[in-house]
């Protein structure tokens, strides 16, 4: 049997100007990617280069003290602040913020209010950090509320609000991947919608509702700007949430500014400690999100 | 749930309806969850409100003067003391467009790279690699920027001022470079913290785009970079615009990284690589000495007011294109949301 085959070495060829054209562009592409990666190895280059020698047992189990000569301390105020306020910012965030999702995928729907509060989230996301310090200061801060101007859970509020729109995305973008059949299957079986939420959709989308929250708290963690004007700073180690706190990122603003050299390597240091945590948060998160039932 | 249709002879309950008192949790549910949502709302336009209130003060004294005219000058004295925005914005504006001309190009090449170039089994590590780019905290870049950056680039500054200097706004100044930043050194930094986000939308948008539409130009001859260019292109041009201008969103209100490098100067630079101010870092810099004097706390409220209008156009533009840009891709349920992956994504970076 003739099997009519074509001759493909007879096909036109592409002319040299197109082909090299196409070679160009490709490699420019090739090129392009790698200067994207450039900053990345360097920034970690140098926080290990110039921030690895400042590990120590000491650097984590002493605070910084405003000593301007021998030794400036270590950052255990930082990390334990840093720590506490995140905590509070997720305890905060977290359950509003999979509220608002649930309320948009299961009851919201496609209504009006709904849309609205879809639109207004997405304005939120793009809302700059320093502005929702501004909007805390205003609000908690020159008021005194509580009783002392700057505190640890003001600051812990700012983050807040800038993880919420996070949150409620990423949890509405996983909700809504969770099959309408499941759905429909419990609630065919008697169970109230509460229930259908809590048994099956819930649990269904664990794991990418742990991933988003996860990426949310990565970028509360390394959020400086809100902080200068909610919690302000200090040296001392303090688990006081009304008082005020020290943090990893304002530690590392305020070494900047000093002259003395070996506090600069501080910053360094501490900088080293909080990109690894960050990191370490987003490393998780990608893992989990990959263990997910639905994604 | 809902069989309210089969009541029974007596006018009683359906053995299908549940007793009030089973049905109260769900009620009290969708309450809960509605009224949260309904609060967020509230509390936005509660902090809008106060914010504008704060500023009054300061529109008050300078009217739209604030915002263009030409002179900012914070002494803390009610006599001499002068709050004329236009250095700030032309700051905030000037870093921005050096951000988007240097990251735009690279952000989509990168996008690209990885949809329609990169083997597959790399994709995922390169991506997860530029993705991680948006991990590192803001302070981290201004520390890179002000110890590492800024002082290695000077001679280069120096150079391109110097080769260049026919060119308006970026040549003649060499002698104003100093190892403490610029312009340039902050649009660097910015360009360095929106490419992520740019190139996670980007590569959003590429996916949406239809293989049948690749492998047509594909058979019609086109090589790689012409399919790319006549089908690929064009078809996610729109999501790409508003990748951008999300980019533009973040690199408007980005304040720490920038306050490190930008080199605090009150007047109005005269090229690319002098020493300025933006809307965001003024507010960090002079927040401390300001909040006593109420003029001065004023004028930083409203840079704030100003900086929060600008970003609020530019998203909800963004949000129109990428929208467009990826419209049918999506499941009907989301009513026109963002594509949320990418912008969950990009916010979370």
């Amino acid at each position: 049997m003739s099997t009519g085959r074509m001759d493909l070495t007879n096909l036109p060829t592409i002319s040299g100007r197109r082909r090299n054209t196409d070679r160009v562009m490709r490699s420019l592409m090739w090129i392009a990617t790698g200067i994207a990666l450039v900053p990345l190895v360097l920034v970690i280059y140098f926080l290990i280069h110039k921030g690895g020698g400042q590990f120590s047992s000491s650097f984590f189990s002493t605070d910084p003290n405003g000593n301007f000569f021998g030794n400036h301390g270590g950052i255990r105020s930082a990390i334990f602040g840093s720590l506490e306020l995140i905590g509070i910012a997720t305890a905060i965030a977290v359950p509003i913020g999979i509220g608002v999702a649930l309320y948009l995928t299961e009851y919201g729907k496609d209504s009006r209010l709904a849309n609205v509060v879809r639109y207004f989230v997405d304005v939120m996301t793009g809302v700059p950090s320093i502005v929702f310090g501004l909007f805390i200061y205003i609000v908690l801060v020159v008021s005194k509320v509580g009783g002392s101007s700057y505190a640890g859970w003001k600051g812990s509020l700012a983050v807040t609000l800038l993880m919420l729109p996070i949150v409620v995305r990423s949890a509405e973008v996983v909700l809504l991947l969770v099959p309408d059949s499941l759905r429909e299957a419990a609630l065919a079986l008697g169970a109230p919608r509460w229930r259908v939420i809590t048994r099956v959709v819930l649990p269904t989308s664990l794991s990418g509702l742990v991933t988003g929250s996860l990426l949310a708290i990565a970028r509360g963690m390394g959020e400086t700007a809100p902080l200068l004007f909610t919690v302000s700073t200090t040296m001392n180690l303090s688990a006081n949430p009304n008082g005020l706190m020290n943090s990893l990122p304002v530690q590392i603003y305020t070494d900047i500014h000093s002259p003395e050299a070996s506090v600069e390597a501080r910053a360094w240091g501490t900088a080293l400690t909080l990109v690894a945590l960050v990191l370490i948060l987003n490393l998780i998160a990608r893992a989990v999100s990959r263990r997910s039932r639905v994604a | 749930v809902e069989a309210s249709a089969t009541t029974t002879a007596g006018g009683g309950r359906s053995v299908l309806e549940r007793s009030p008192l089973s049905r109260l949790p769900d009620q009290l549910m969708q309450w809960g969850l509605s009224t949260l949502a309904v609060l967020l709302l509230l509390l936005l336009a509660y902090f809008f409100v106060r914010l504008i209130g704060k500023s009054e003060t300061a529109f008050s004294h300078f009217g739209l003067s604030f915002v263009f005219g030409n002179d900012w000058n914070p002494t803390s004295n009610p006599a001499t003391e002068v709050y004329h925005g236009l250095p700030l914005l032309v700051g905030t504006l000037v870093t921005s467009s050096i951000a988007l001309i240097i990251g735009v190009p690279v952000a989509v090449a990168t996008a690209l790279f990885l949809t329609e170039l990169c083997p597959r089994r790399a994709q995922g590590a390169i991506g997860m690699l530029v993705d991680l780019l948006a991990a590192v905290p803001s302070v981290v870049y201004g520390l890179w920027g002000v110890f590492v950056l800024a002082p290695k680039l000077q001679g280069f500054e120096k150079g391109v001022a110097n080769t260049f200097s026919f060119i308006p706004w970026i040549g003649g100044g060499a002698g104003d470079i100093n190892a403490g930043g610029n312009y340039f050194i902050a649009g660097l930094i910015l360009a360095i913290m929106i490419l992520p986000i740019v190139s996670a939308i980007s590569r959003e948008v590429l996916r949406t785009v239809p293989p049948e539409h690749k492998e047509a130009a594909l058979a019609l001859g086109a090589t790689r970079w012409e399919m790319i260019k006549m089908a690929v292109l064009p078809y996610a041009r729109p999501g790409i615009t508003g990748g951008a201008m999300l980019g533009l969103g973040r690199a408007l209100g980005e304040t720490i990284a920038v306050v490190l490098v930008i080199g605090d100067a009150d007047a109005l630079g005269h090229h690319i690589f002098s020493q300025g101010y933006t809307f965001a870092a003024v507010i960090a810099n002079e927040f401390g000495e300001g909040s006593n004097d109420p003029i001065h706390a004023s004028a930083l409220f409203a840079a704030g007011l100003v900086l929060f209008v600008l970003t609020l156009i530019v998203n909800l533009i963004a949000r129109r294109f990428v929208i467009r840009g990826t419209r049918g891709s999506r499941s009907a349920g989301t009513g026109g949301a963002m594509p949320g992956g990418a912008v969950a994504m990009g916010a979370a970076e």
